[in-house]
């Protein structure tokens, strides 16, 4: 049986978060009405001429910056022509041979935790188009220009990727980056992330590349991985049975969960990519690129490193506490509150992460901010509190009963109990109250007996209503039963 | 009062010999009356234009005159004006009405002029005779059996015919500077980057510049100190301040370099043309000009490399006119494809469908090295040519044209036609201003002198025209059509 080797690049588009359209005034929001944030320019009338947003050239040189690339200091802007009803000019404007992001690099992390280096070849700015809505026009199409002119940064990877999980891996790399540079909200239910992804395969140790299908349009990670395993599985199967890849686009069904195709090399447009003459070439002098640098933030991997040598992290820990940056924020937030780097890692990944998971919800979105959290963790860390009861005191802030940990700690009463007289008291009355248990306790060999303390300290816990020192409560009680016996 | 100058009739608003509704009325009555037989017009606003004359009229009488207040022009086609038709001279846009206004009618209305409409062109600025127009040919004032020129060859035979005094054009491969020379007038293409193109419906982006066509050159000096300018919509406008050009009327030509570049006057030329070029070129001598002969070699690559450049872009930026979103649209398309074949084989007329194709051919994959590229590094040396000229000599002379107005239908050839613009297509290339001015006639029609000068030299060509108009006539000839006692 002949082994197959998998061969994919990527070319991720990301919609920056500029406030206006790449090439006019207009609000890039999401979600208005059809067709409302769409001027002269976006509608492409007789007359009009495109002026290139500033913040969209700064924002794809940071995600150039963030990469380690090269920054060209020409870049230039091409037409690409072709006739759609959501391309309301007849050509995309585009960067075909000069664009502003030239090669770099970015590392991904595998599951094993080991890193691999993937290389990008370039990234470009482009404009999107509007969006065709077939629905609700009885047989016609309606158009919307909203999304026309919203500026993409097309990330074009070299075909360095040898599996579905390093090409979601890669996505999830750039994803980070560019939340992490605030030049996208990177949000892939909106499509502010989409990918077109290239694959081919090869036999193993062959050093051609075999012919590549393009499966264009994905949008979500899950989708990445799974458009690929089926585009492969085809492909091996189509190669074994004696067949022939044919250079296509295909397009992902994630219903379906297969890809079909949409059209062949042959039937593909002819672009006519010329240099657009309304636009100048932009010129970066060195002062704005180095501008630029000096104020990039911290970015996942440099963040990921500092969070195991500078906190003690482990490398489970620090990578998934790096992985957005609104993660890692709140993280920081909650840590420099409690001041307790390892605590703070574990309520982050679990009381908290389990809840917004439970409740689908996003960080910026959760009722629990992260100097509420902090100061959650430091009562646990200064034994104010116990776990147990950190726990209802974060289910309450979650839902809103008070303002602080500290507020509800007092509110409910669960101020930890390390008073052994008082203890001692709720002891005596366990035991008091709890005859056949004793006599059982007394009766059972003594390897057993551990065991058995359970039940008392339960009994003690809820007489305290869970604010009596587990530890004291469980040396206490040991104590009195053995002297019992 | 429709034989006089913008700078007679600012005078004479200025002293009160008239309204400028007076003057409006007028004009609109003479337009009335003779554009049937010229067919200059595409769309007369004559309610805008009394309401815009009455407004200049009310702002004179506070004292808030500036000095176009109240001057009647018009506006080429090609121009979107607000709540206008602008129809480009094309099927494709006769049912367009501009939301917006160009940003030199923008400069125009607040300066105070009054458009009294828009004149006819040829389709999408695609000629060189205005027999391309949708909207029918223009005939020239100076012989209603002659072409006058195009593209803007409404504005050229409007301006000659004194139905206004004055207007825009627009010059992609000499739209401005030949008409102006078929019809007797002066017509200036100024450098570009000088006008903004925000709101000019695009031909050749790379190639296409606004300037003004008047009975004088004051009085293009007075129109492109209204409409030069940087412009932030446009990207390709140059952030440089602009002069007045008038003030700068008046230095002596003593000592001017003229070089006379030798391409333009070989084979081709009509030698009736020559000759009153060359007693032009006798009559700037005796201003204290020296005249030397000059060389720009690659003349004649201008042609080829302009008819591979301004149809790849015409063809790109023509590619909006689809059906979808406004313009015309065929009835009852079956599918999107037949709706793009049938509204765009429709809305274009075959000039228009030619440069289409052309451009569409060169920007192919496999072709494009071959045409647009070459083209490009042909468009570099043409441009050398003339920075190396102006090495030598201050401005440049020659014909506008090869020949005066040709007979309408008499170029039924494409290419015959394209030569046509055998010298004004290389200053585009270069992008260069040139003006052209009445300098003789053959036959009862007029001949054009082309002046160029290096990029932003309008001051100076404008200078140098007009110092030729202070001691010659021929811009002072009025066409017998139109004459009121004739």
């Amino acid at each position: 049986m002949m082994q197959w080797e998998t061969v994919i690049g990527l070319e991720v588009h990301v919609q920056l978060a500029t406030r206006s359209k790449i090439f006019s005034g207009a609000s890039t929001a999401f979600g208005a009405e059809p067709n409302s944030q769409a001027c002269a320019v976006d509608l492409g009338l007789p007359g009009v001429l495109p002026v290139l947003n500033e913040s969209a050239v700064a924002m794809a040189v940071q995600f150039g910056l963030g990469i380690d690339a090269e920054i060209p200091e020409v870049s230039i802007f091409d037409r690409k022509n072709y006739f759609y009803p959501d391309l309301p000019k007849g050509y995309q404007t585009s960067q075909m041979y000069h664009p502003i992001v030239g090669p770099g690099e970015v590392e991904i992390t595998l599951d094993d935790g080991d890193t691999k280096r993937i290389r990008v070849h370039h990234a470009h700015l482009e404009e999107d188009a509007g969006k065709s809505l077939h629905e609700d026009f009885h047989g016609m199409t309606g158009v919307d220009l909203n999304r026309a002119g919203t500026p993409l940064l097309e990330i074009v990877s070299e075909p360095d990727m040898r599996s579905a999980k390093e090409a979601a891996a890669y996505l999830k790399a750039i994803h980070s980056i560019v939340t992490y540079l605030g030049i996208s909200d990177g949000n892939m239910a909106e499509g502010s992330m989409r990918c077109d992804v290239n694959v081919s395969v090869r036999p193993k140790g062959q050093e051609a590349f075999g012919t590549r299908a393009e499966i264009k349009n994905v949008n979500s990670f899950r989708f990445v991985e799974r458009a690929i395993a089926f585009e492969v599985e085809r492909q091996i199967e189509l190669l074994e049975d004696g067949g022939k890849v044919v250079q296509e686009t295909r397009l992902y069904d994630p219903d379906a969960d297969e890809t079909r195709s949409m059209r062949t090399k042959e039937e593909a447009n002819d672009y006519r990519y010329f240099p657009c003459p309304d636009l100048l070439p932009v010129v970066l002098d060195d002062a704005y690129v180095d501008h630029l640098r000096s104020s990039l933030p911290e970015l996942p991997a440099e963040k990921r490193a500092r969070f195991q040598s500078e906190l003690g992290l482990s490398a489970y820990d620090a990578g998934v506490l790096s992985a957005t940056r609104a993660m890692a924020d709140f993280f920081e937030g909650v840590k420099d509150v409690c001041g307790d780097a390892k605590l703070a890692a574990n309520w982050v990944q679990g009381e908290f992460a389990g809840r917004l998971n439970k409740e689908g919800l996003e960080i910026a979105s959760s009722p629990v901010s992260a100097t509420q959290l902090g100061e959650l963790v430091a009562r646990v860390k200064d034994e104010t509190i116990n776990g147990k009861a950190a726990k209802q005191v974060f289910a309450a802030l979650w839902d809103g009963e008070g303002d602080s940990a500290d507020a509800i700690i007092e509110a409910r009463g669960l101020k930890q109990v390390t008073d052994s007289g008082a203890i001692e008291a709720m002891i005596d009355q366990v035991i008091a109250d709890s005859p056949v248990q004793v006599a059982q306790y007394r009766d059972a060999e003594p390897d057993k007996r551990g065991k058995m303390i359970g039940y008392f300290v339960g009994q003690v816990m809820k007489a305290s209503r869970g604010t009596a020192n587990p530890q004291q409560v469980n040396g206490l009680l040991k104590e009195k039963l053995d002297a019992l016996c | 009062m429709h034989d006089m100058t913008l700078t007679e009739l600012a005078r004479a608003l200025e002293a009160g010999e008239f309204t400028s509704r007076q003057l409006t009325e007028s004009l609109l009555e003479r337009i009335k009356r003779l554009d049937g037989e010229l067919n200059s017009f595409i769309s007369v606003t004559a309610e805008q234009a009394l309401a815009a004359a009455d407004a200049a009229d009310a702002a004179r009488a506070r004292g808030e005159a500036g000095p176009l207040t109240g001057l009647p022009l018009a506006l080429k086609d090609i121009f979107c004006t607000e709540g206008v038709r602008t129809s480009c001279g094309s099927k494709m846009l006769d049912n367009f009405i501009a939301p917006y206004d160009a940003n030199v009618v923008e400069k125009l209305k607040t300066a105070g002029t009054v458009s009294l409409g828009k004149t006819n062109m040829d389709e999408f600025a695609m000629g060189s005779s205005n027999e391309n127009s949708y909207y029918g040919p223009v005939k020239n004032p100076w012989d209603l059996s002659a072409v006058p020129g195009g593209s803007s060859g409404g504005s050229a035979a409007a301006v000659a015919a004194g139905l206004v005094p004055a207007a825009l054009g627009t010059d992609t491969g000499g739209s401005i500077r030949q008409p102006a020379a078929f019809c007797g007038i002066t017509g200036l293409k100024p450098t570009y980057g000088r006008v903004s193109r925000y709101g000019m419906v695009a031909y050749a982006s790379s190639l296409d510049q606004a300037g003004p066509m008047a009975r004088t050159a004051e009085d293009c000096a007075l129109l492109l100190s209204a409409i030069a300018g940087h412009d932030l919509r446009d990207s390709t406008s140059v952030a440089r301040g602009v002069p007045d050009y008038c003030a700068e009327l008046g230095a002596s030509l003593s000592g001017l370099k003229i070089g006379l570049p030798k391409e333009y006057f070989g084979d081709g030329l009509d030698p009736a043309v020559e000759s009153a070029i060359r007693e032009a070129v006798k009559v700037y001598e005796s201003l204290g000009a020296t005249v030397q002969e000059v060389s720009l070699p690659h003349t004649h690559h201008a042609i080829p490399a302009y008819y591979v450049i301004a149809p790849a872009e015409a063809s790109s930026n023509l590619s909006r006119y689809d059906g979808v979103r406004f313009g015309h649209r065929c009835d009852a398309p079956h599918d999107l494809e037949d709706l793009y074949k049938r509204s765009r084989a429709e809305g274009f007329g075959d000039e228009v469908k030619r440069r289409i194709l052309i451009g569409t051919h060169t920007l192919s994959e496999g072709f494009f090295d071959a045409y647009y590229k070459k083209a490009q590094q042909v468009r570099r040396l043409i441009r050398q040519d003339f920075m190396d000229a102006f090495e030598e000599v201050d401005v440049l002379m020659g014909p506008s044209t090869p020949t005066p107005a040709f007979d309408l239908g008499a170029n039924k050839d494409p290419v015959s036609m394209y030569l046509q613009d055998i010298y004004t297509i290389a200053i585009n290339l270069a992008g260069i201003p040139g003006i052209s001015v009445p300098a003789g006639a053959v036959d009862g029609r007029p001949v054009g002198l082309q002046i160029l000068g290096p990029h932003f030299a309008e001051s100076q060509l404008l200078n140098v025209a007009h110092q030729f108009q202070q001691v010659t006539d021929w811009h002072q000839q009025r066409p017998a059509f139109g004459k009121e006692n004739a």
